[in-house]
């Protein structure tokens, strides 16, 4: 009975702490979101209470999608993130696949030359990028983000992906050269599709940071016709910092895509953080 | 005896990978290296050896703005290990009860702000914390602390603790996501057995849990660490690239990106620019190498 009661005072404390936190962290996109869709009034009347007939309005999304060009940072920041999850995925598996399977002299540097990368951030050679990057004429061009972010992407993929593929039974492998498939077959026939959980977990560990990245953009691609959605929304929010409609709703259409995007991937992202894969 | 043949897919494997990696990643890293080690005079490029870093540490001009955003960097990256990461550990330690409903639902909620740009979340904190939309002082009215409100982000002394505050409190999710990984691995059988010598509870965290999940401890702070030195997105979308009220929340990353840059009617400078990331450089490498020799090598690490 006393044992019972304790558990209950625990079980109370415990749900009471989560849901402080949680309260804490979900209230600012909360509170954003709501007023997003009142009109400017009732914004700095209320701004705890839910829009209602009377405060509804969605003129500050008018303006927002009047103003800035939003479907086109938000298909810029598109090809960008699935253009390089693609070339991390690509090559890091064959990469990873190389150095997992075959022996042959210089492995064990190559894959410590590699994994150096996972420790020390892209952005210390923010001047050198640049300066190389305008000399291939890629400043401005989606490329040059692509590239970047590969090239950021990579270590830790082929990090992860090794471990994985490592795993993968040699029996099969062999079974595959036995019946005469290339090296190239076995890869992509037999080995990428066992790893296939790996390679979402990689994938949904790059795209929230390549999403969300303003450094790169900023210094790379600053042209109207280029921009992401990151730098997009920040340069339309510093013009229009007075006009809190169109602050508030440029937030909302910032945020919903994220957030759908995390409704659809948070399994695959809290299952890859919690599996050690990045231990 | 034939020669062996050349595996030649073993290449055409590792090529693309190497090939990117190399070209955008580490040779532009070694190359700003060697571009702090120059300077532009009338127009050439001259070889000046260790002088930019003299002039970054010592001249008034610029090691006034280098000892502040490096001084500001270190009590961010404090704050951060002070204040996110054990409230990380202990929501995760909470969340790994065996016990507890709604566990995923928790941890899902808590993780959003992680997943936020710092657009966002620069710019929602900002409005929230502005004393014209008054969501702030109104919610500590309610609670009778109105004396406590300031425009925290207007005052230079309290400026630089609230976007570590902020980053806080985006970030949080990444301690309590790792944490939780490594309490969910350690077995039944260990907590039962300190169960039988009566140490339960609280107790049995930071008895048993805790020395069993530090090398994950240890894992958490270097991320934090490289993370906090290489910061800057959430200090410009918030304060701009001056890091206002006066520098008062300027960091490294900011700071050469002013530098490098260029900034309304100064002229970047690539090669102090160079300089300043070649001194992150070092305070990141040296960060990175006191944790895998110092730290990593003498933690116990525990057969589970």
């Amino acid at each position: 009975m006393n044992m019972t009661r304790r558990n209950g005072l625990t079980a109370l404390a415990m749900h009471g702490a989560l849901i402080a936190y949680t309260l804490v962290a979900l209230f600012p996109v909360f509170v954003i979101v709501i007023n997003s869709f009142k009109e400017r009034k009732a914004i700095f009347r209320a701004p705890l209470a839910l829009p209602d007939s009377e405060s509804f309005s969605l003129i500050g999304f008018q303006t927002v999608m009047s103003q800035g060009d939003f479907p086109l940072y938000f298909q810029n920041s598109m090809i960008v993130t699935v253009g390089s999850l693609f070339f991390i995925l690509l090559f890091g598996a064959m990469a990873a696949y190389a150095l997992s399977e075959y022996r042959f002299r210089g492995n064990r540097l190559l894959g410590l030359y590699m994994a150096l990368g996972i420790m020390i951030p892209i952005r210390i050679g923010t001047v050198a990028i640049l300066e190389m990057m305008v000399a291939a004429g890629l400043v401005n061009s989606l490329w040059a983000l692509i590239l970047v972010y590969t090239a950021q992407g990579l270590p830790l993929a082929i990090f992860i992906l090794s471990e994985f593929m490592r795993q993968v039974s040699a029996d099969l492998k062999d079974a595959g050269r036995i019946d005469g498939l290339s090296e190239y077959t076995i890869f992509l026939r037999l080995v990428l599709p066992l790893v296939r959980p790996a390679m979402a977990t990689v994938a949904v560990f790059n795209m929230i940071p390549i999403w969300n990245d303003l450094w790169f953009p900023l210094i790379l691609t600053p042209a109207e016709h280029v921009k992401t959605l990151t730098l997009g929304s920040q340069i339309f929010i510093g013009q229009y910092v007075t006009n809190w409609n169109a602050v508030l709703a440029a937030l909302s259409m910032a945020i919903i895509p994220v957030l759908v995007l995390y409704a659809i991937f948070s399994r695959q992202l809290i299952r890859g953080l919690t599996s050690g894969a990045v231990k | 005896m034939s020669r062996p043949r050349i595996r030649w897919h073993i290449p055409i494997f590792l090529a693309p990978a190497v090939a990117v990696y190399s070209a955008v990643m580490v040779f532009p890293l070694f190359n700003t290296l060697r571009l702090a080690l120059f300077s532009k005079i009338e127009q050439q490029q001259v070889f000046v050896g260790l002088q930019n870093f003299q002039t970054l540490f010592l001249d008034p001009n610029w090691s006034e703005q280098f000892w502040n955003a490096l001084a500001n960097n270190f009590w961010f990256f404090l704050i951060h290990m002070l204040v996110q990461n054990p409230i990380g550990i202990a929501l995760a330690a909470i969340l790994s009860h065996p016990r507890l409903r709604f566990a995923a639902l928790y941890r899902s909620a808590i993780f959003i702000p992680t997943i936020l740009s710092f657009v966002i979340v620069g710019f929602a904190w900002k409005l929230i914390l502005s004393p014209i939309w008054g969501i702030a002082p109104s919610m500590l009215d309610a609670v009778g602390l109105k004396f406590l409100y300031a425009p925290w982000l207007g005052k230079e002394e309290y400026a630089l603790t609230t976007l570590a505050l902020i980053s806080v409190w985006q970030f949080i999710g990444i301690p309590m996501m790792l944490t939780y990984a490594a309490l969910i691995t350690i077995p039944e059988e260990i907590v039962e057995a300190g169960e039988i010598d009566g140490i339960t509870g609280i107790s049995a965290f930071w008895k048993i849990k805790l020395p069993l999940i530090l090398p994950t401890i240890g894992i958490i702070s270097i991320l934090t660490f490289v993370g906090n030195f290489n910061a800057f997105d959430l200090i410009y979308v918030a304060q701009g690239a001056l890091a206002g009220p006066d520098f008062s929340t300027d960091i490294l990353g900011t700071f050469m990106y002013r530098t490098f840059f260029g900034f309304q009617l100064q002229l970047g400078d690539p090669h102090m620019g160079s300089a300043i990331a070649g001194a992150m450089f070092a305070i990141i490498l040296l960060g990175v190498s006191i944790y895998l020799f110092a730290i990593q090598t003498r933690m116990r690490r525990y057969q589970l």
